[in-house]
């Protein structure tokens, strides 16, 4: 059984999405890594790139796949987790850590009443 | 049948400085010849004697599966016999070492190869014309589509971008709609596998471009409906391509011509017995109906009679008496796809092939390919799922969907199964809408003995992964090497040897 | 037909099957059944093939003539090493190797060639191969394009007009404006206007070919590639002859980020235009963008080293229309055939065929600098290419050339209407001396006709 914490929201394509403040951090869910298999590469937006809720801002790659990654949250990026690209293998390890994605700063606040909570997240993956 | 497992160092770890093998006299000092800043300070090469350079090479050939090894059943690639005389025809002194800015009077033998050659491709898949100028299938399919973009704009039509393309197309088709700045419409499959024009109709309009298709398709599975499919979408104004992979399956029995299609490319290394060469190089002539002639790839080739007429007629024949040249001069041509005209050797090896056979022997290929892989697939039928167990064309899709849910047993490891048993593996994975997909593809230069070895050996890996699954997933122990860590190779990139 | 059935076979596999005739298996509806003969080259035997192409090859005398044609395509020794080893079946009759384990020879040999283009330009890493040295340059324009977000590329006029043409018709398809730097009096690229070219609109990349289409070395000078990479532009080097790579400073060295061309040259017959193999290397950065296969080295369940075809996320069966590129078949045998060559060659080798090459074309140059009328057009130094100016049309002093058995070189006005009156000759190893005089002593007949005619 996929690991959905607490304290967390949830968007439907499987990004976790940490707020704090009007700083948002992004991540993929543990269900996501799990699904994907060994993650080998993930290409992120750059610090400073504006982003639109549910937008595509890059990709996750695995050894035979290659998904899109949505953003949960828009809003101005402001920094990105640069040990990803040396080690892949954290986003498999510890997605909640340090496989952590990139940080925005919340355009609108608002826009989180769009994500789910946790347990919504769970029905969801369970349907699925 | 175990491939020789000892390592081969690299290249670069062999030999010494100043072991040369003496092809040429030796060279003046650059120095004394060009600026010395315009000079590289060392070349970090290695010296090798001939006899190590033939060993090692040798050594890694023997550790290399090919069609002349073994029986080579990969769907959708066409893994059949290569003549050799195709080779000892490209490989005449003449044709080999011509240049391609040679004055056409002193190529006119050359020139004769690829007309002739178009001329037959012309007369057997329905087109009014081919190029033979793009490198592969998927240069040409981009040529294709860059034909399809030039004729929507000289129609008037630029807001046609949208290409329909199957769910069980070959992934090229996406990718090079993209280069030309087109969009990807999807199209589910029926249940049966197949396009349903009534779908397609709900997806056509103002804005189609093309719809690309193969026939049979991906499946292995004959379009019954294609001419509907065809009507449906020039109705809509829009073309249809004709993805020429599977052109093994219907050579010389009926033509994409004849259903309907406006554009496609061949595969000649598919087809045409171009060996694969490990991956290339290959030859893709794309093909065309007769409104979209003037925007083909330049240079094409033009003939005329002795009374100076153009010679071009419905199809083949014999070029004796005539004359050719190079026409660069085609002010609606997408412009050239790549360096020169062609990969000349390679029509070379394809006229051959057509030379060999005939109208009637192609069409016996044809024949003889759907025979070979309905009799595999006849013959596991009781022991894999078929999820389309009908009568199919020159492939046919098998899943280990059942096996897997029973004994852990996937398709992947099937084929590995396969590799330990001398055999290379079926396709695995494609088309994408098949789960645990083996695609299967015999062709038709096999014998109904390799086949009947192969069919022995599926069925006793199916047996053994009931019994003892453990001994199918560990496999292949006869090979080269076991199953390689993939993530790690993509993990950590590492490309190229670096000197110490 | 190559095809092994009998009869009985034929039966056989139809009673398993469940069908009585093969016309029941490949039958087709009324609508697409075939309705006229086909009309393709007959059936004939092997013996009659043989005939029938040796009468071809005889209509095809261009490679007994004395040869200077070179402008992308260039004669070379091949020792028979190489022919020898690569058509061995087990490399010419296999697939793309991705069932690896069955594949460690071909991989391998592919990671060689790999390191012998990396070595070569001075580049981090190199691909599989792609398909000529002019579609090397439209994927390497796309990786620029990817890689800046800009969809103009500014190049010199002096890379070779089919590269240039090609890049055209990618260009077309992807939506690129295409910008031309000028060539100078000496034969090099221009760039004096690119200071302002570059600070008027981003570009992509900027693009230069050396040694150029003219023969001439068109390295950027020092400082130069800085100056582009600081307005965050790719900096493009082109090679449509490697065999210069044995000689000249390695385009790492004067800036490249992405150096692509064609290494037809090594061990490739040049066989009227094809198959040959372009290369495509790169820096790090753009690794993720290169288009293509990708030999990586991994080690197997027992910790062995292995090879294996790698980043596979990034091509088009996988990607679909997010692909890099729509590249499939690589030029993986020909590739092969340059690894072998490279290899037989060695460093001694190479250095003695570049040196080779220089002086030939010097003492061609000399000579034909000599002939009454005609005259080296330009100055800069040249690897193994030299522009000649002749009296008159530089067409019609080929086409007499030609009567005279001599491909004396390619006519310019074709492609640089300024030019007309040049020509483009080329020498390598394997021209005599006395080739080198027979060509002189021709012009120096040809001119008082062909300049009579202006």
């Amino acid at each position: 059984m996929a690991n959905v914490p607490a304290g967390l929201l949830y968007s439907k394509e499987h990004e976790w999405v940490k707020v704090d403040g009007d700083v948002a951090t992004v991540g993929i869910t543990d269900y996501a890594q799990s699904s994907l298999g060994d993650i080998v590469y993930v290409e992120l937006p750059n610090v400073g790139a504006g982003l639109t809720q549910f937008g595509s801002i890059g990709v996750v790659e695995s050894v035979k796949a290659v998904s899109d990654l949505f953003t949960p949250v828009g809003g101005e990026v402001t920094e990105i987790n640069g040990g990803i690209d040396s080690d892949p293998a954290s986003v498999n390890r510890d997605p909640y850590g340090a496989g952590w994605f990139y940080k925005v700063k919340l355009g609108d606040v608002g826009q989180t009443a769009e994500l789910l909570s946790p347990q919504q997240y769970e029905q969801l993956i369970a349907e699925s | 049948m175990p491939l020789p497992a000892f390592d081969t160092p690299l290249i670069f770890e062999t030999g010494k400085d100043g072991r040369a093998n003496r092809y040429l006299p030796a060279g003046p000092a650059l120095e004394s010849l060009l600026p010395k800043d315009a000079l590289r300070d060392e070349l970090p090469l290695p010296d090798n004697s001939e006899l190590d350079v033939v060993r090692h090479f040798t050594r890694l050939s023997q550790k290399t599966f090919g069609i002349d090894t073994a029986f080579y059943p990969l769907g959708s690639c066409t893994m059949k016999y290569n003549p050799r005389i195709n080779d000892a025809m490209a490989n005449l002194p003449a044709l080999r070492d011509a240049h391609p800015f040679a004055p056409d009077a002193a190529v006119q033998g050359a020139l004769a190869v690829m007309w002739e050659l178009e001329r037959s491709l012309a007369s057997l898949f329905g087109m009014a014309a081919f190029s033979l100028n793009p490198a592969a299938g998927a240069h040409a399919e981009l040529a294709a589509l860059l034909i399809a973009k030039a004729y929507f704009r000289r129609k008037g039509e630029p807001e046609r971008n949208v290409v329909i393309v199957p769910d069980t197309a070959h992934g090229t088709n996406p990718a090079s709609a993209a280069m030309v700045g087109f969009t990807v419409l999807s199209l589910k499959s029926d249940a049966q596998g197949r396009v349903d024009p009534d779908e397609l109709r709900k997806v056509v309009g103002p804005r189609t471009a093309v719809c690309m298709m193969t026939n049979p398709n991906t499946l292995g599975l004959f379009e019954p409906r294609i001419h509907e499919v065809t009507d449906v979408v020039h109705e809509a104004g829009g073309l249809m391509y004709y993805d020429g992979a599977n052109a093994n399956a219907l050579m010389g029995n009926t033509r994409p011509g004849d259903m309907g299609f406006d554009l496609m490319h061949l595969n000649l290394h598919k087809t045409f017995t171009i060996p694969h060469g490990g991956g290339g190089a290959g030859a893709g002539p794309v093909g065309v109906a007769s409104h979209l002639i003037p925007f083909l790839p330049t240079p094409v080739v033009r003939a005329v009679d002795a009374a100076g007429n153009d010679a071009a007629g419905s199809g083949w024949r014999g070029s004796e008496e005539l004359t050719f040249a190079l026409d660069f001069d085609r002010p609606e041509s997408i412009g050239p796809m790549r360096s020169f005209w062609s990969n000349f050797a390679h029509m070379v090896r394809a006229l051959a092939y057509v030379y060999a056979n005939g109208a009637e022997g192609l069409t016996t290929v044809s024949q003889l390919a759907v025979l070979n892989a309905n009799y595999i697939r006849a013959s596991i039928r009781d022991v894999i799922d078929i999820p389309y167990d009908e009568i199919n064309r020159h492939e046919f899709v098998a899943s280990a969907q059942s096996l897997k849910r029973e004994t852990g047993v996937r398709a992947l490891d099937i084929g590995k199964a396969l590799l330990d048993r001398g055999y290379h593996a079926p396709t695995v994975y494609f088309p994408l809408i098949v789960p645990e997909c083996l695609m299967i593809e015999p062709t038709e230069t096999e014998s109904k003995e390799t086949l009947d070895g192969f069919i022995a050996a599926l069925r006793d890996i199916v047996a053994t992964a009931k019994t003892d699954p453990e001994r199918i997933l560990e496999t292949p122990l006869n090979t080269a090497v076991r199953r390689i860590d993939e993530t790690r190779a993509a993990r950590q990139p590492d490309l190229r040897w670096r000197p110490a | 037909m190559y095809t092994p059935h009998t009869a009985d076979d034929v039966d056989a596999m139809l009673r398993t099957i469940g069908v009585d005739t093969l016309d029941d298996l490949v039958r087709v509806p009324d609508a697409i059944a075939l309705r006229e003969p086909l009309h393709v080259a007959p059936a004939l035997t092997e013996i009659e093939i043989a005939e029938r192409f040796r009468g071809l090859a005889a209509r095809t005398p261009a490679s007994e003539y004395a040869s200077f044609l070179g402008a992308g395509a260039y004669r070379h020794y091949i020792p028979p090493v190489v022919g020898s080893i690569a058509m061995r079946g087990e490399f010419l009759t296999s697939y793309t190797p991705y069932q690896a384990e069955v594949s460690q020879g071909y991989l391998q040999a592919i990671y060689e060639w790999q390191t012998y283009i990396a070595l070569l330009t001075g580049l981090d890493v190199a691909n599989a191969s792609v398909y000529d040295g002019a579609t090397a340059l439209a994927e390497g324009v796309i990786m620029a394009v990817n890689a800046t977000g800009c969809k103009g590329v500014l190049i010199s006029r002096a890379i070779h007009p089919n590269y240039r043409a090609v890049l055209r018709t990618y260009a077309e398809g992807l939506e690129l404006t295409v910008d031309e730097l000028p060539y100078g009096a000496d034969g090099r690229t221009d760039l004096a206007t690119l200071e302002t070219a570059l600070a008027e609109q981003r570009y992509a990349a900027v693009v230069v070919q050396s040694p150029n289409f003219f023969g001439a070395i068109d390295a950027l000078p020092a400082g130069v590639a800085a100056a582009i990479k600081a307005t965050k532009t790719v900096v493009i080097g082109v090679v449509a002859e490697a065999m210069s790579l044995a000689a000249l400073a390695a385009p790492a060295s004067w800036g490249v980020d992405i150096c692509v061309g064609e290494a037809q040259s090594f061990g490739n017959a040049i066989a009227y235009g094809g198959p040959h193999v372009g290369f495509m290397a790169a820096t790090t950065e753009h690794l993720r963008r290169i288009p293509g296969r990708l030999v990586g080295k991994s080690v197997d369940a027992d910790g062995k080293p292995a090879y294996v075809l790698t980043l596979q996320a990034r091509e088009q069966h996988i990607r679909r229309e997010k692909a890099t590129s729509n590249i499939c078949t690589n030029q993986a045998h020909c590739a092969l055939c340059a690894t072998i060559y490279l290899a037989a060659m060695g460093k001694t080798g190479l250095r003695d065929c570049a040196a080779l090459n220089v002086a030939r074309t010097a003492e061609l140059r000399d000579r034909v600098a000599k002939v009454d009328g005609f005259a080296i057009k330009f100055a800069a130094p040249v690897f193994n290419e030299i522009v000649v100016q002749v009296p008159g049309r530089g067409a019609d002093v080929l086409s007499g050339l030609e009567q005279r058995q001599i491909l004396g070189g390619v006519a310019l006005g074709r492609w640089y209407p300024e030019l007309d009156d040049c020509i483009l000759m080329t020498a390598t190893e394997l021209t005599t001396s006395a080739e080198i005089d027979r060509v002189a002593s021709a012009l120096s007949e040809i001119p008082a006709r062909a300049a009579a005619r202006v």
